[in-house]
């Protein structure tokens, strides 16, 4: 772990903060369109893996880096889940605005 | 040294504008293949870490799988983006405000970031006995022995999201001609056939 012992851990832990501050940001500006939020959650995500790899380096442990796998499914999975309801709703309604996705209103 | 510290800020900075090209980009397929560019720059920063598989894991499962679904879905449906954004400033005074505060309590809490003393002793699993072997080895080591329930588990989850995906987007679409095996097989000769008694030289 040659890069991780000279770099210092807090530019990395800063990435990932960053990274997960702009997958916030772009739900925030690109509130109407899904596919959009769905590849904000992707960026979050990202820096959540960013953040497990490098504390699992730099504690010599790697559990940290069996977690990011199953953060990996668990993306992957989501994403297809995302994307099937998505494309669902999509034939119903001929749009993919959050804001028609008032039918269980009460 | 000046090596690995480059190769840090180059995927790092190219990883930080392409995730701000993701969000803001006004055509969602441009913002599929940033969001390609960011995963390949975060896979450069695991290699940069020592964690080599993660870095290939990422490489095939998100560029490979999940981008090109997403790239599959935005060119499948039509949809008039422009439409979309309209209105959609309103929420960006907001989204600065949470972003900012977001921002300065997770730069604050990493920039100082410091392990106890004691973190050695509260290792779930101590770095010791992995020395000499690859990455990939040393996580087979692991995933394959202590963490086994859990990637059955996640073998499963693929497997019901597989289930999920298809049972949602399948229909039957009416109008197509499509052969349809069981009811071929269910046709008897006494429903479908018909025998006349025709005189000779009269017709039908």
């Amino acid at each position: 772990m040659d890069g991780a012992s000279i770099i210092g851990m807090e530019h990395f832990l800063v990435l990932a903060g960053v990274v997960f501050t702009i997958g916030v940001f772009g739900i925030f500006l690109n509130r109407k369109n899904i596919i959009v939020i769905l590849m904000s959650i992707e960026l979050m995500l990202l820096a959540v893996n960013i953040n497990f790899v490098t504390f699992s380096a730099y504690l010599n442990d790697l559990v940290g880096q069996v977690f990011v796998m199953f953060i990996l499914t668990v993306a992957a999975a989501e994403a297809a889940i995302g994307l099937a309801i998505l494309v669902v709703f999509f034939r119903n309604k001929g749009s993919i605005d959050v804001e028609d996705l008032s039918d269980m209103k009460g | 040294m000046i090596v690995q510290a480059f190769a840090f800020y180059l995927f790092a900075g190219i990883l930080l504008l392409s995730a701000l090209m993701v969000v803001t980009a006004r055509n969602p397929v441009h913002s599929v293949l940033f969001l390609i560019l960011s995963f390949f720059n975060s896979a450069g920063l695991f290699v940069l870490l020592g964690a080599e598989f993660i870095a290939m894991i990422m490489v095939i499962v998100y560029v490979g799988a999940v981008a090109v679904l997403f790239l599959f879905v935005v060119m499948m449906l039509d949809i008039s983006f422009t439409d979309l954004r309209k209105g959609a400033m309103n929420y960006v005074p907001l989204g600065v405000v949470i972003g900012s505060i977001l921002l300065f309590e997770l730069v604050a809490i990493y920039s100082y970031w410091q392990f106890s003393p004691s973190t050695e002793n509260n290792l779930a699993l101590p770095g010791g006995g992995f020395e000499g072997i690859g990455n990939a080895h040393a996580i087979g080591l692991v995933i394959y022995t202590k963490y086994v329930f859990a990637f059955q588990v996640a073998g499963l989850i693929l497997f019901v999201a597989m289930i999920g995906a298809i049972v949602l987007t399948h229909r039957t679409r009416s109008g197509v001609r499509k052969q349809k095996i069981e009811e071929q097989q269910s046709r008897k000769a006494s429903d479908v056939v018909e025998v006349k008694k025709i005189t000779p030289g009269t017709g039908v």
